[in-house]
């Protein structure tokens, strides 16, 4: 199966599930090795194949990529998902990028301590509804188009898509008050290859369940 | 007091012999009362009067020999206005004014300068390797900009963690990227944002101990060659737009701003 990508990345979303994302939205298949105990990474960093030791690494084109955003970069320059010039690609550089803090900020609610978790899913909510999904809402309001930059399908349309998801599975009613969040959500999910992506059997993960939230921990050698 | 130093120095004073060159009925639109509109064309900074994660835009704005402007967020009425004024897309700064855009997400303003001004490698691939570089400089500088911010108890920690990062992970992984292939830059063997960012983590490192880069030989002399170019070796200069590091009275003072 040479010449697909290979992620490695444990079982579970985390910061590469952009990237199964925007890979799956450009058709290109990928293979997966998942780390599954912390003497998995411990292997990996002893080889040499991560720069700064560090996961996500994507083996790509010949390349060991790592850092989310670096590979995220190449993967949408290398399939037409960056606009058409420079303009265009800073305009997605600054959605995604925003996207990328408004996915951290929900990646990180499964790390916070039970008394605290109220009042962090209260700021999620907060800010994805007053400050991020606002404006995406107003760009498809003042465009009238049905892609966020350029009149065509990019990685900020994708990404924000995973977000839009991600969003509604802390709170189902999370797009009530963004029309055009949700028809947009609606179109973009009707992209053959993210439909496809969409639907069960595929390398799209589930939500981090808290009975795994123990062997993520050990993994990373988090919270010791 | 001489022209100088009553601030008619330099780039004010070219500005206004050019503007005293034009046509009198289009100078007097133009000057109107700040000098700032002579000076229209430059991107303009906006954010506080410290580094924080404006300062990899102004290094590398330097570095490709652009001019710019700062308005400088002095209070939280300042931030408010920026705010109210629609001018920041997600509420935040950095913002930057730069070929009629309001850009903001630092990585989005630093990648659009990069391009522009061919500090991005050549191909795709050049890239990827500059993104790479580069976030990791952004991870190093990003832990040593938050340490004032941490609690006081765990700052000793901190300090030693990114002492730690730094000569375990950061430095080595450069050290042996120009170790490998024997160039003067990290990517192409031309200068690119990723050797600007270098110098300016590595100059952040040493602030925190200076002999960080006591076993890192090419590192230093990587820092030596950087540091001489022309558009740099002025940036580091006193008198240009660099920064000082943030001391106990400014970060209560962009505490109170940021409402941290």
């Amino acid at each position: 199966m040479s010449g697909k990508p290979k992620l490695h990345y444990f079982n579970g979303r985390g910061r590469m599930e952009s990237i199964r994302w925007l890979l799956a939205a450009a058709g290109v298949e990928f293979d997966e090795c998942f780390l599954e105990t912390r003497d998995d990474l411990l292997k990996l960093q002893k080889s040499g194949a991560l720069l700064f030791q560090q996961v996500p690494m994507v083996e790509i084109d010949g390349m060991k990529m790592v850092q989310t955003r670096a590979i995220g970069n190449y993967i949408a320059a290398k399939y037409n998902l960056y606009g058409k010039d420079l303009k265009e690609r800073a305009l997605i550089d600054m959605y995604v990028e925003a996207i990328i803090d408004l996915d951290e900020l929900l990646m990180m609610y499964a790390l916070q301590p039970a008394d605290k978790k109220e009042q962090y899913l209260a700021n999620i909510v907060d800010k994805a509804t007053n400050r991020y999904f606002p404006v995406y809402e107003k760009v498809l309001k003042d465009q009238g188009q049905d892609f966020l930059v350029g009149n065509q399908l990019s990685r900020a349309d994708v990404q924000l898509l995973e977000a839009l998801l991600m969003a509604e599975e802390y709170k189902s009613d999370i797009l009530a008050k963004f029309p055009l969040l949700q028809s947009f959500k609606a179109r973009i999910s009707n992209v053959p290859t993210i439909k496809k992506f969409l639907q069960p059997g595929s390398q799209r993960k589930p939500p981090l369940q808290e009975k795994d939230l123990p062997k993520v921990m050990k993994i990373f050698n988090l919270g010791q | 007091m001489s022209a100088s130093e009553r601030g008619w120095g330099g780039r004010r004073r070219q500005a206004l012999i050019s503007v005293l060159s034009w046509p009198p009925a289009q100078r007097k639109e133009r000057t109107g009362n700040r000098n700032a509109e002579i000076m229209a064309g430059k991107p303009k900074l906006h954010y506080t009067n410290g580094r924080g994660k404006m300062e990899s835009i102004r290094w590398l704005l330097a570095a490709a020999g652009v001019e710019f402007e700062e308005e400088f967020i002095e209070t939280k009425e300042d931030l408010e206005k920026l705010r109210n004024d629609g001018s920041l897309l997600f509420q935040q700064v950095p913002m930057v004014e730069i070929d009629g855009m309001k850009m903001v997400q630092t990585r989005a303003i630093l990648s659009y300068i990069a391009a522009k001004h061919n500090l991005y490698g050549k191909d795709l691939k050049e890239r990827a390797w500059i993104d790479m570089y580069v976030e990791g400089t952004t991870d190093l500088m990003g832990m040593i900009m938050y340490l004032p911010f941490q609690p006081a108890e765990a700052k000793e920690k901190n300090l030693a963690l990114i002492i730690e990062r730094a000569t375990a992970r950061y430095f080595p992984a450069y050290e042996k990227v120009l170790k490998d292939h024997g160039h003067d830059y990290l990517v192409g063997n031309k200068l690119s944002w990723a050797d600007i960012h270098l110098l300016e983590a590595i100059l952040m490192a040493e602030e925190c101990k200076p002999d960080i880069l006591s076993a890192f030989p090419l590192l230093q002399a990587f820092k030596g060659r950087i540091s001489n170019i022309p558009t740099i070796k002025k940036f580091l200069q006193p008198g240009s737009q660099r920064k000082p590091p943030a001391d106990e009275k400014f970060i209560a003072h962009v505490k109170k701003i940021f409402n941290m």
